[in-house]
């Protein structure tokens, strides 16, 4: 049983918590997850380790399915039934130069520690933020905090640069192609909606810019057991829970991401009460 | 004859996933234990990997002391309502019991199961735990991985009077017991017992617990524990190769089952885990994962076919669970090769592509070689399809666990005392052999316990020497 010690929700449909869970703590880094069951009827669901310290870890999620709605209706002093962990590979964090971080969504939470730890190596760190709208712009001055530079993007202009990510992305790339004296990123690692970190990918091959993205495809038991994350890469059958969750995505075959993770649209619809479409 | 287990209705079985075989009433029970020829050098013990003494509790079942012949069998086997369920015993203690010459078997099976269920309650049999002694009572054991192996060594090493902790990366114990095999073969109350009688003996169950990265080995060791067992079995899925794996409602056994069994799916909502599967389900495999997941799916209400690239006769399923699934109505592909999975526009399965094969040569595993008949392709109309063709040593702990020496297809090396390349570190059941049988698995778990001991006998000699 873990208890819950801290709820805050930072902006709509985006809850952060903070969880007893001492062990996994202690081990975590960078880029890893956990797996978390609510109660003895739960399904198993994978969630970013956003942050942690001595005795707890944080987590920030969207209330996008059945559980995550649960789990948002927790208050402090309640408690997860279950939670596994830290999995997956941490993030390979190095001296790399400079580094692109960017964050789509929810997706900003899970790139905050790992833009994080690139900082600490020493690599110069820009940031890059998107949302929808105003509203759904989480972690703006943690990120600044870790970034020498941060853009902050929404779709519909309502704060920060109107567009995408990746146009900001794309108009920090053509400052470079333009410029004699600068040069382009060492690495860029984006999380976010797949179509976001295609968009991404897509671009950055062009350029020839190593680029990792992290994926949360759905998972059961994320021990390597059951193959439900199981995703393209070079070609080749990988999973994500224990071969993930961070993957090349200049070979990462994002449409077929995306098809996995509408499996069970229809059921969650279901378990929400909601008429399937 | 030998009685054989009755059995629900199987126009009512295949609408629940309630057990199949329901037990022997005591009559049925004495009866058969009555055929027992009490044989003086008994061949069915030989064939048991426990070496329970069969006969001498099927005569206390005779004479009507249940609780007696249960202590008996749990002398030697820490999970009989699990064995009596789901052991081969066809090829095993039954395989070799002298009756087999003129006529049928005894039913041991079936009485090891009636002894468990009517034996004792599990507080009379508490009472069995040797009490610790000198030295060994404070001493600390590590068992990663709570299946079958797992749950005999921990039991063995409780019972020898160590602390005892088992290591579960799962919410729940019993590992493929719970997660591998159905209710309606299985049922998890039964595990659940059998777990309870296990901690009832000391044992501390920890679940959510991945060793490897929750905890790693050098954590153990820091933490005290002189001995670890791993035993965190054969749990990575096998897939074919073939184009289409990927698609939506093409899942592992493992997947399927776990999400049927170990997350309840069958029971969606009111437990949260879903599954999606279409109305036609293919299940490719000739093993029992493979006849447990198309009964599961018949039980869901879809049509089934199995699909074999050999005949029934190779099939390495029970003998007594190809009747079954032939009972409920699971249909049989035989001699049929999967070699491509094709998919509709949003990236769900719509059909299978099959060869047929033929017999040749035999080849290594004593069964004869198929070969594709050319020209035979067609396509099986179904909408999911389910890979049962086996599983793989589970790789996240040997992957975490530095200088831990594996073999090239997974396998955890072990020398002759189950000794791993790490010292204190021993291994057992299927992550050294490979997916074999449930008693198999704890057949190792009691030889590790023996070579525990020894291991931490010696270890504590030296440090007073």
């Amino acid at each position: 049983m873990h208890k819950i010690i801290e709820r805050i929700e930072l902006a709509k449909e985006i809850i952060q918590i903070k969880v007893e869970a001492p062990q996994i703590a202690q081990k975590a880094k960078p880029g890893q997850f956990v797996a978390v069951v609510l109660d003895e009827r739960g399904e198993r669901v994978p969630l970013t380790i956003a942050d942690w310290d001595k005795d707890s870890i944080t987590l920030i999620f969207q209330k996008v399915g059945f559980t995550t709605q649960k789990l948002a209706d927790l208050k402090p002093g309640d408690f997860i039934a279950h939670i596994l962990g830290p999995l997956g590979h941490p993030t390979k964090v190095d001296n790399f130069g400079t580094v692109v971080c960017i964050g789509g969504g929810v997706g900003i939470a899970e790139v905050y520690p790992v833009s994080r730890a690139f900082k600490e190596a020493g690599n110069r760190v820009l940031g890059i933020i998107g949302s929808r709208t105003k509203d759904l712009i989480i972690l703006e001055s943690r990120m600044k905090s870790v970034c020498d530079e941060l853009f902050v993007t929404t779709d519909d202009g309502t704060y920060g640069k109107k567009g995408l990510v990746v146009d900001v992305l794309r108009g920090l790339l053509d400052v470079v192609e333009k410029s004699t004296h600068t040069k382009y990123p060492e690495l860029v690692y984006a999380i976010g909606p797949v179509l976001m970190m295609k968009a991404v990918a897509d671009l950055t091959r062009e350029y020839k810019i190593r680029t990792i993205v992290s994926v949360n495809p759905i998972m059961v038991d994320a021990t390597g057991m059951c193959g439900s994350c199981r995703c393209t890469v070079e070609g080749k059958t990988v999973f994500g829970c224990v071969d993930g969750p961070d993957f090349d995505a200049h070979t990462l075959d994002f449409d077929e991401l995306l098809k996995r993770t509408k499996l069970f649209k229809t059921q969650e619809q279901k378990a929400d009460g909601k008429k399937p479409s | 004859m030998a009685k054989s287990l009755p059995k629900q209705l199987i126009s009512e079985r295949v609408k629940n996933f309630f057990e199949v075989g329901l037990g022997f009433s005591e009559e049925e029970a004495r009866k058969e234990a009555q055929r027992c020829l009490q044989c003086k050098n008994p061949a069915c013990v030989k064939g048991c990997p426990v070496e329970i003494d069969i006969p001498a509790f099927i005569k206390l079942i005779n004479e009507g002391k249940q609780k007696e012949a249960l202590e008996k069998i749990k002398e030697k086997n820490n999970l009989p309502a699990v064995c009596g369920r789901v052991c081969p015993q066809e090829d095993q203690c039954e395989a070799l019991c002298v009756l087999n010459k003129k006529k049928a078997p005894i039913n041991i099976g079936a009485l090891e199961r009636y002894a468990s269920e009517t034996g004792v309650s599990l507080a009379g049999l508490a009472v069995n735990r040797r009490q610790a002694t000198g030295d060994r009572r404070q001493i600390k054991v590590a068992v990663v991985g709570s299946g079958p192996a797992g749950l005999t060594c921990a039991a063995d090493l409780a019972k020898m009077g160590y602390q005892a902790t088992l290591f579960e990366s799962l919410h729940v114990a019993g590992g493929v017991l719970v997660y591998g095999i159905p209710e309606f073969r299985l049922p998890k109350n039964i595990v659940q017992n059998e777990v309870d009688y296990i901690a009832s003996l000391g044992v501390s169950i920890h679940t959510d617990a991945l060793i490897g990265s929750t905890y790693s080995i050098e954590d153990l060791f820091k933490d005290g524990f002189k001995a670890i067992f791993v035993a965190t079995g054969a749990g990575l899925p096998q897939f074919l190769g073939i184009p289409g794996e990927n698609l939506d409602r093409v899942y592992s056994a493992n997947e399927f089952l776990t999400r049927i069994n170990l997350m309840k799916a069958y029971k969606f909502p009111e437990y949260s885990t879903p599954v999606n599967i279409g109305d036609k389900v293919a299940v490719i495999g000739g093993g029992n994962v493979a006849l447990d997941s198309s009964r599961v799916a018949l039980r869901l209400g879809k049509e089934v076919t199995l699909v074999y690239r050999r005949s029934e006769k190779e099939m390495p399923g029970r003998f007594e669970e190809i009747e079954n699934a032939k009972e409920e109505g699971v249909k049989f592909n035989f001699l049929t090769q999967p070699v491509r999975i094709l998919g509709d526009k949003d990236g769900f399965v719509n059909g299978l592509e099959c060869v047929r094969m033929e017999l040749g040569e035999v080849d290594d595993s004593g069964r004869r070689k198929p070969h594709e008949i050319k020209g035979s392709s067609f396509i099986l109309n179904v909408d999911t399809v389910i890979i049962a063709i086996g599983q793989n040593p589970n790789p996240l702990l040997t992957r975490l666990t530095q200088g831990l020496k594996t073999n090239s297809n997974g396998t955890i090396r072990v020398d002759d005392h189950l000794m791993t390349s790490i010292p204190g570190v021993f291994a057992g059941g299927d992550i050294i052999t490979g997916a074999d049988t449930v008693i198999k698995a704890m057949g190792a778990g009691k030889k590790a316990a023996v070579e525990m001991d020894k291991y931490v006998k010696a270890v504590i000699q030296d440090l007073k020497g």
